[in-house]
């Protein structure tokens, strides 16, 4: 197994937001994962990265068969896990092409490979950069400064592209996305899809999961996974809202 | 990907320093590209020949020019297959890098300070009366000086009878060729990343190397006297061009302007002395290389740059001086005139040794940069990065009396352990329709204090003036101190001045961002800071640019907990 | 006793004076105070007036004012008819009043009113005879003589002044107005003295009004102290409108403790000579203070904000923004400094100050200083100085404006960002009515004070009433 979450807790200045996830992800799967506004979905991203603000109170996270919450940020990150922001944040001044040598060089290191000299680095940046369909110009600008919300979710697909993790895990990376560029995230993705890595994608809308077909939909309510099943889960989702969802806990709430 | 060069009648090939040239995309609105050469040692560029036509023939092939088109690299750093250019990984090594001392004979002038000094300086330097002269009265009125404490640093009492006002490298016979050079010394310029032989078959620099305040070789001054140009050391500009520095040292900087600038003018060793005549713009960068290097030696240089109506040069200085124990004084005046539609660039890259984590030794470097636009359409542009010296008192300043005249001030300061600087710029507004730039970041860390001390001053006669100022202060670790003094003045209704300062520290979202793509704390900041200083570092000529780039992130090297 | 000394201002006129009238100068000193008078006047004799060679002083010269022969009155004005001094005419704006003039404090009958809810109010004299303790625990604690020598020499002079206390959770139900008049047919130097105390919890608003009625020249040399208890919240508005040939020192020590919420207003519209110099300490986390100021000069006035903030705890937030307009030879400083200590994290400062010259005479001088010394904080500065939006003008003439009413019209804009921030909305259309008349140059000083009359040629009437003072 390559990420086993069980009974995780996590809250924020004293605030409680994950309530006991339980995760089983496999490698080669794609697990949606999605919820209404607020429900912990990004926290529950932020924490398998390992945002120190979010304190764990309890539970346990198994990544390659070791305890990943006793790892940094940048260890996380070198082994493998990528975390495709919401809310990309800009860095100016550092332009994406400097940013991601430093990334893609870090993680070799880590590795135990030489560092990528800069020819080597400028192909597989055009290499990639191909594979999203990323504008030559735009890998040139400073890190998300002043990118349009669509050009800030392409780059982070870029980056991924770049880093090749195993466990990617994208946050509302459709979101803010026209018609073609939805097409071209999703198609990055599943050029990147092998039998050894894994995605877990949080979204709001089936229409990404028309293109990225997941194996497992999660459904996270109130800082629980309350409801898995298959895609098809998805599509009632958008068929009937989460409303259902509610009435559904309200009900086992009054029966439990 | 490994490029070979081409023969361009500028002998770039391969110079036995096991060269691995690439190449590097210029602005498109001058004159093509220059060239990075990694020597083994430190990158190097040679810069842009800015009008020489040649600089086309400097081969890169068709593809090799289309694929940076294509990648849309202008203006940025290509690092290529060579891969020891790798600046980042070079941020691990975290001694001070310049820090080493070079044996070389050295003459002292008598320990201490008296007239019996000052005569001894010029007369070694077999100087014209009219210099002693100079060197005398500027002597007398600093005994009635008192030392400046305005400054928000904290400077040590400097006993003045305690140092030595002068030492020179013993002459054994005048250099024509580099063969004839201390082997020693070249080596110095080896470990710094820069060989006179390197620079004297790559054509490029023209280098005037000051080794503890004697000129030891200048290059190029034949390349440069076919356009009437002067670059020399001030010793031989007082021998070869009396009239010239008669008529123009301490034109711009007085010899009463202030305690330091004083002194310097009594006892000034040696600089550099630079001359553009009418409508020249000069072909290459003109660069110095500064370097205390014999224990306690005040260094004194000064350095005076004239450029004539229309004239353009553009002018580096870089400084890396060895690690020592005892505090070292540097006092050196730099002045600039530049006539009528006449352009000086000066750009400094100090790294002097800032004193070890203790605050132990280093340089003290109180400095007195100032030029003048004295013709109409006139510009001075000051870039600096200022990483090393443990005390930095420094304020390159314009005064802007031509109109339409036109001031830059753009610095990136680094202070980190005990460093304290307090540095920025005046801009004094005289002419009409004068403008000025002022982009200052200050970056601290550890327990050091950085200023920002700016002053802009708009007098009554400056109609229609215009200052842009923005200081921004970066804050690294929660003992340390960031300061902006500005002092804004205005007498004249028709102009306008802007002042804009931040004072943050790194955004943990940012730092977060760089973690999770798999960097640690210290490159992530190392990156984040490089950044945040790009507005500045963009102004300096390649060569330092990316030697200012490394400089960022060493200076920074433990400053993250 | 000799009740009037006519000098100008030296230096060593004072020490001599001081002894001299030592007596009459403590006579109603609780103990402490003595001491803190005679080391005051000891740190004045060290420090010395301030001079241009001063890095504060820099761009204000005392020398003109100090030129000037003063009278030194110690000794309150007997006889003085207080309904021919104070008038207040400002629609709907219901204070309650307490009058100064020419520094002393002025009443009908009773110089020191307890009311019914425990907020004192009256003459600082007064109440230092009546709650000794009280006033000691406050008084000179924030002001610090040693620093500042007008300070100092205000320590050891000052015989009266105004003594505001709100205790603990009390609000003071409506805003108090201190009208401090200058009028006298002759010179005066005048030093008083005020302290407010703000008990935990309270809230006041304080509308304090500099005025003079004549046009002879005056110096004054004022010290306030005003100290925010936790939780406590305080409006101020200081208003001053004195006239070309008056000097006005003013400094104001704010204490803020714990959680205290400050809001202060610098209305300058006239005045000779006025220096500002506020200073605020947070001594507590998590306070708030928010200083604004706006200044009109013409003339050769000159205006000088000091304003020096503190954050000596953290979680604090002040704020600054301070604008000008500068006209004819008049001249503005600004000078602010923002001292972040080193366990003040989580601090947000900014400070900002704009100004606009008219002509080619005014002048400008702005110095905001961060100074910072701990990495967790937000702050920012700015100082702006140029002329009216060039754009905007031709824009509003282009719609038939003419040029007078634009340009009236734009500075009228840019001074309204202050004064639209005063909570009191009489107060605030009634300064804004008096900005308007400013920026037309129909606001002078008169023989009635321009706060208490609509229009000077007409005759004012005067309301007071008589239960408020
Ligand atoms: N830094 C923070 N401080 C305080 N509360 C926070 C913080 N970050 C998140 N929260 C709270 O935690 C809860 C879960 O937030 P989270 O961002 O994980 O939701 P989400 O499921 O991703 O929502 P959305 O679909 O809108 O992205 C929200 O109530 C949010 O307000
Ligand atoms: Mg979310």
């Amino acid at each position: 197994m390559l990420l086993s979450i069980k009974n995780l807790h996590a809250s924020i200045n004293g605030k409680e937001i994950l309530k006991g996830i339980d995760l089983d992800v496999n490698q080669g799967e794609v697990h949606a994962i999605m919820g209404p506004n607020g429900t912990g979905k990004s926290t529950l991203a932020s924490v398998i990265a390992g945002r120190e603000v979010f304190d764990v109170t309890s539970g346990e996270v198994i990544y390659k068969g070791r305890n990943l919450l006793k790892l940094a940020v940048e260890e996380r990150a070198r082994e493998g896990i990528f975390l495709g922001f919401q809310y990309p944040v800009e860095i100016p001044g550092v332009s994406i092409t400097n940013f991601m040598r430093t990334a893609v060089n870090e993680v070799r290191k880590f590795k135990g490979l030489d560092p990528l000299g800069g020819g080597a680095f400028l192909k597989l940046m055009e290499e990639k950069k191909k594979l999203v369909e990323l504008t030559s110009n735009l890998a040139n600008r400073s890190v998300n400064e002043g990118f349009s919300g669509g050009e800030k979710k392409k780059n982070e697909i870029f980056q991924m592209a770049m880093l090749e993790p195993t466990l990617a895990i994208l946050d509302e990376t459709d979101s803010g996305l026209d018609i073609d560029a939805l097409r071209v995230v999703a198609n990055g993705v599943n050029k990147l899809r092998t039998k050894d890595n894994a995605f877990m994608v949080i979204t709001h809308y089936q229409r990404l999961l028309d293109y990225i077909i997941p194996d497992f939909v999660h459904v996270l309510f109130e800082g629980k996974i309350v409801k898995s099943g298959s895609k098809e889960l998805a599509l009632e989702l958008e068929e009937k809202g989460y409303d259902w969802i509610r009435k559904e806990q309200r009900d086992n709430g009054i029966a439990g | 990907m490994r490029y070979r060069m081409q023969d361009t009648g500028y002998g770039m090939r391969d110079t036995g320093c096991r060269m691995t040239a690439q190449v590097k995309m210029h602005e498109s609105r001058s004159a093509g590209m220059s060239i990075l050469v990694w020597n083994g040692i430190g990158i190097r560029f040679f810069p842009t020949f800015v009008s020489d036509p040649r600089i086309e023939k400097i081969c890169v092939t068709k593809q090799v020019l289309e694929y940076l088109n294509d990648l849309s690299l202008q203006g940025q750093l290509v690092i290529m297959e060579s891969d020891p250019d790798n600046i980042i990984n070079e941020v691990t090594q975290s001694d001070y890098k310049y820090g080493f001392v070079t044996e070389i004979e050295t003459e002292y002038a008598p320990i201490g300070l008296s007239e019996d000094t000052v005569r001894y300086i010029s007369l070694k330097k077999n100087e014209p009366e009219f210099m002693l002269e100079y060197r005398l009265k500027a002597f007398r009125h600093w005994l009635t000086m008192k030392v400046p404490e305005w400054a928000h640093l904290d400077i040590p009492p400097i006993d003045f009878q305690d140092i030595y006002f002068y030492a020179a490298p013993k002459k054994k016979k005048q250099y024509e060729s580099l063969d004839q050079v201390d082997p020693e010394l070249l080596a110095t310029f080896d470990k710094l990343g820069i060989s006179l032989e390197e620079q004297k078959k790559l054509a490029g620099v023209a280098v005037d190397a000051v080794i503890d305040s004697v000129s030891v070789k200048t290059t190029f001054s034949e390349t440069l006297s076919k356009y009437g140009i002067i670059f020399c050391s001030m010793s031989e500009a007082i021998q070869n061009h009396p009239d010239l520095v008669k008529q123009y040292l301490g034109s711009v900087v007085p010899y009463t302007d202030n305690y330091y600038a004083s002194l310097n003018s009594a006892v000034f060793s040696d600089g550099s002395f630079c001359y553009i005549p009418k409508g020249v713009r000069c072909p290459v960068e003109l660069s110095t290389y500064f370097r205390i290097n014999a224990a306690n030696t005040g260094q004194f240089e000064r350095t005076l740059i004239v450029a004539d109506e229309g004239a353009y040069v553009s002018y580096m200085e870089g400084c890396t001086a060895p690690q020592r124990d005892e505090n070292q004084l540097h006092a050196a005046v730099v002045e600039i005139v530049a006539m009528k539609d006449a352009s000086v660039k000066y750009s400094t890259v100090q790294n002097w040794y800032p004193g070890d984590k203790s605050g132990k030794g280093g340089i003290y470097n109180f400095v007195t940069k100032r030029g003048i636009c004295k013709g109409s359409n006139s510009k001075i542009s000051w870039t600096q990065v200022e990483t090393g010296s443990a005390i930095t008192w420094k304020y390159p300043s314009c005064i802007l009396l031509g109109d339409n005249s036109v001031g830059e001030f753009y610095s990136v300061a680094v202070t980190n352990n005990h460093q304290q600087a307090d540095t920025g710029t005046k801009m004094l507004h005289l002419g009409k329709n004068t403008k000025s730039t002022i982009i200052s970041k200050g970056i601290s860390a550890g327990k050091s204090n950085n200023s920002y001390r700016g002053l802009v001053r708009i007098s009554r006669n400056a109609a229609n003036s215009r200052n842009y100022s923005q200081c921004d202060s970066l804050l690294l670790g929660s003992a340390c101190g960031a300061h902006t003094w500005p002092y804004i003045q205005v007498e004249n209704k028709s102009s306008i001045v802007e002042h804009e300062a931040t004072t943050s520290k790194i955004s943990e979202d940012q730092l977060f961002y760089c973690q999770q793509r798999g960097m640690d704390a210290e490159s992530a900041i190392g990156l984040i800071v490089n950044g945040y200083a790009k507005e500045v570092l963009k102004q300096l000529p390649m060569e330092f640019a990316v030697e200012a780039q490394k400089l960022l992130s060493i200076s920074l090297e433990g400053s993250v907990g | 006793m000799q009740d009037v000394i006519k000098q100008n201002i030296t230096k060593e006129l004072f020490p001599g004076l001081f002894r001299e009238h030592r007596a009459a100068i403590t006579a109603g000193d609780y103990p402490s105070l003595t001491v803190q008078r005679d080391n005051a006047i000891r740190r004045f004799e060290e420090l010395g007036f301030p001079t241009i060679k001063l890095e504060a002083w820099k761009n204000t010269d005392l020398k003109e004012s100090f030129g000037k022969e003063y009278n030194f009155v110690l000794k309150p004005e007997q006889g003085v008819d207080v309904q021919k001094v104070f008038r207040c005419n400002i629609p709907h704006l219901d204070t309650a009043i307490m009058g100064q003039l020419n520094g002393w404090y002025v009443s009908k009958d009773v110089p020191l009113m307890e009311l019914g809810n425990g907020i004192i109010m009256g003459s600082l004299a007064e109440a230092m005879k009546k709650y000794p303790a009280l006033i000691e625990a406050h008084l000179g604690k924030y002001a610090d003589f040693n620093t500042d020598s007008f300070t100092a020499l205000n320590t050891a002079f000052f015989m009266d002044g105004v003594f505001i206390y709100v205790p603990e959770n009390v609000k003071s139900p409506k805003p108090v107005q201190i009208i401090n008049v200058i009028h006298h047919d002759q010179n005066l130097f005048l030093q008083s003295r005020n302290l407010v105390v703000l008990g935990k919890n309270s809230r006041l608003s304080l509308v304090h009004c500099d005025d003079s009625y004549n046009h002879q020249p005056s110096f004054s040399n004022v010290v306030t102290e005003i100290c925010l208890g936790e939780y406590s919240s305080l409006d101020h508005y200081k208003l001053q409108n004195l006239n070309n040939a008056s000097t006005l020192i003013s400094s104001v020590y704010f204490q803020m403790e714990a959680s205290a919420q400050l809001e202060s207003h610098y209305i300058s519209l006239n005045g000779g000579l006025l220096r500002n110099n506020i200073r605020l300490r947070f001594n507590g986390p998590h306070g708030d203070a928010k200083i604004y100021g706006i200044y009109l000069m013409d003339s050769k006035q000159h205006i000088d904000n000091q304003v020096f903030v503190d954050h000596a705890f953290p979680d604090c937030i002040s704020g600054e923004l301070f604008k000008g307009i500068l006209d004819e030879h008049s001249s503005g400083v600004f000078n602010g400094h923002v001292l972040v200590e080193r366990n003040a994290v989580r601090t947000n400062a900014y400070q900002s100050n704009r100004n606009i010259l008219l002509t080619e005479t005014a002048k400008v001088n702005s110095k905001p200083f961060l100074e910072i010394y701990n990495d967790d904080v937000k702050c920012s500065h700015g100082s702006t100085t140029g002329q009216l939006d060039q754009d905007a003008m031709y824009y509003l003439r282009q719609r038939g404006i003419g040029e007078d009413s634009a340009r009236m019209l734009l500075m009228y804009a840019y001074a309204d960002e202050v004064i639209s921030r005063i909570a009191i909305d009489p107060l605030r259309y009634r300064i804004e009515d008096m900005v308007k008349k400013r920026l037309q140059g129909e606001l002078q000083i008169c023989e009635a004070c321009v706060l208490h009359c609509n229009t000077p040629e007409q005759p004012v009437e005067f309301v007071i009433d008589m239960t408020k003072i």
